[in-house]
């Protein structure tokens, strides 16, 4: 069946239902300032930091093809592999950009000093890297193991057309949300119907349009892929500007568990939904005697803000997630002695 | 979550996965004397980690050589030999020979995928680590067919989940799939480990005793 392009647009909208916030998000950029490690400097002056915004939703070896060509004249003879280093942290790629800069940076630098490297790759800390390519295999794989949470299946996603599979590449890369709701939308990852929003705004709601033979209400998933990076920050803090700098990824747990859903009908908050896996930050009113021991959690951060823990989860999810379908949320965990702990 | 239920989906509880390493190590100890064993890494302390089921780790089993001299066997096999004799005189690892592959394994449990994941490591008997290439031309070569053809299982450099470094994995997406048709009927979550492993160690031309595939 052929459809204009008026109505495709009017279906797409409806079912990829585009939200305020989520433009926000794929319009997200971090601006960076990158210098070329001194090592890698072989001319007299060294060569200036390049200055680049860098998207979000992006990852950080797809900048290469702009920062190669201003850096290339400084750098000695070999072979290219670039990688980033944040005050001697190796930076993983495979993170969002934007969820580096959330969980490195606790109070926001801007512009971020990030340092490349086109040698010396550390492949004992960091999966290697190939370029775009490896970065688009590591999106799909992401992309298919949130179809497996969502649906049971990664079939949806591994039986793409070619031609969808780079336009949904493309998209992300590119930062074209329109593309990439129309194209997302057919592998049906609706994740939460969102009660929230439609009961402020009606016309959310998803409509029979009778033009497919597939319902296109969205599926209420039962499980909602998350992953939390969880810090545990050794002092506590009282505000963000004294937080110590992060040293070692073994400072982090990285949590990749689904949020499970259970009951019917009723809301899960943020705070719920943080809670169902982290239980043991949330320990019972009766208070064990070790009381400092405790460890607390003291910040959430999702796509740079610290939403309020009481919004619905669905609407997080809906609004806040990655292109891979992932909710990608930092946690800052600090011992419970002074501090005083985020709502609870 | 009774044990002993039928497995429908071919998926399994991570609090299932707990019971069904312990049965796993244990039968390997008693059928497989003489080889490394298989032991539970506790990870409950860790971060983020504490509160969730019994205890939150997964299984390893280190510095397991594979020699070399086994590679070409998988060439001879019969094309119409289906009949898998388990017969522990064809398990194909030592801990003594020094000519081989030094591999270590970790079997880790996957909360996306609810099924059990294979990481593993592999350095030259010098202590050289192996690339991926190596590492492939390293498996039997029915395996690396088997890797080719299919997109169910193939090997990928992910980040460990608890070591937090670069291992290579077996990839879990097609698990669920060979897993529900391989406990068609009979099996108990007891048994889930053996029968996945039956499938996950013919990569690395590995086979189980028999014995293990029997009921307590």
């Amino acid at each position: 069946m052929v459809i204009a392009d008026e109505s495709r647009k009017a279906i797409t909208e409806m079912q990829g239902g585009e939200k305020e916030a989520q433009r926000y998000v794929w319009d997200g950029a971090i601006p960076l300032q990158v210098h070329l490690h001194d090592s890698e400097v072989t001319t007299l002056p060294p060569p200036p930091p390049a200055l680049i915004l860098a998207p979000r939703i992006g990852y950080l070896p797809l900048l290469s093809s702009q920062l190669k060509p201003f850096f290339s004249g400084a750098l000695p003879p070999g072979v290219d592999t670039v990688w980033f280093e944040y005050k001697g942290l190796p930076l993983k790629w495979y993170i969002p950009t934007g969820v580096l800069f959330d969980l490195l940076c606790a109070e926001p630098e801007r512009p971020w000093n990030l340092t490349v490297h086109f040698r010396g790759y550390p492949g004992n800390i960091l999966i290697p890297c190939d370029g775009e390519d490896s970065v688009k295999w590591s999106y799909i794989n992401s992309l298919k193991e949130a179809a497996y949470i969502i649906h049971g299946s990664s079939k949806n996603v591994m039986n793409m057309s070619q031609p969808d599979q780079v336009e949904l590449w493309r998209s992300v890369i590119n930062g074209k949300l329109e593309t990439y709701n129309r194209i997302s939308s057919k592998l049906k990852l609706g994740v939460m119907t969102d009660d929230f929003s439609e009961k402020i705004n009606p016309s959310l709601k998803p409509q029979h349009t009778g033009n497919e033979t597939e319902p296109t209400a969205p599926l209420k998933a039962s499980r909602i892929p998350v992953r939390l990076y969880v810090w545990s920050v050794d002092q506590d803090f009282e505000d963000l500007e004294a937080v110590p700098h992060f040293e070692s990824w073994d400072q982090i747990s990285y949590i990749n568990r689904p949020v499970e859903i259970n009951k019917e009908g009723k809301y899960l908050t943020l705070h719920e939904a943080v809670k169902s896996i982290l239980p043991e930050f949330y320990p019972n009113s009766v208070n064990t005697d070790n009381k400092n021991e405790e460890k607390v959690i003291k910040v959430v951060r999702i796509q740079g803000i610290e939403p309020k823990m009481e919004i619905p989860f669905s609407w997080v999810v809906n609004n806040l997630m990655n292109p891979d379908y992932f909710l990608h949320v930092c946690v800052y965990i600090t011992s419970a002695g002074k501090g005083k702990p985020i709502s609870t | 979550m009774a044990s002993d239920q039928p497995i429908c989906d071919g998926s399994l509880s991570s609090t299932d996965f707990q019971n069904a390493a312990n049965a796993f190590a244990e039968k390997w100890k008693k059928f497989n004397s003489g080889l490394p064993e298989w032991t539970w890494i506790d990870c409950s302390n860790r971060l983020g980690f504490a509160a969730h089921g019994i205890s939150d780790g997964y299984l390893s089993l280190q510095n397991t050589f594979i020699p070399r001299s086994v590679k070409e066997d998988h060439d001879e096999v019969n094309s119409n030999d289906n009949q898998e004799h388990f017969d522990s005189a064809t398990l194909v690892w030592n801990n003594i020979s020094d000519d081989g592959d030094r591999f270590d394994f970790h079997v880790v449990y996957s909360h996306s995928y609810r099924v059990p994941v294979l990481y593993f490591n592999a350095q030259t008997s010098d202590g050289q680590p192996l690339n991926q290439d190596e590492i492939e031309k390293s498996l039997p070569i029915k395996s690396s067919e088997m890797l080719m053809e299919s997109k169910w299982t193939f090997i990928t450099q992910q980040e460990h989940p608890y070591l937090n470094r670069p291992w290579y994995m077996l990839h879990p997406c097609g698990t669920s799939e060979w897993m529900k048709l391989l406990l068609v009927g009979h099996s108990s979550t007891n048994q889930y480990l053996i029968s996945w492993f039956s499938v996950v160690g013919q990569v690395f031309g590995l086979k189980l005793p028999f014995e293990m595939f029997e009921k307590p």
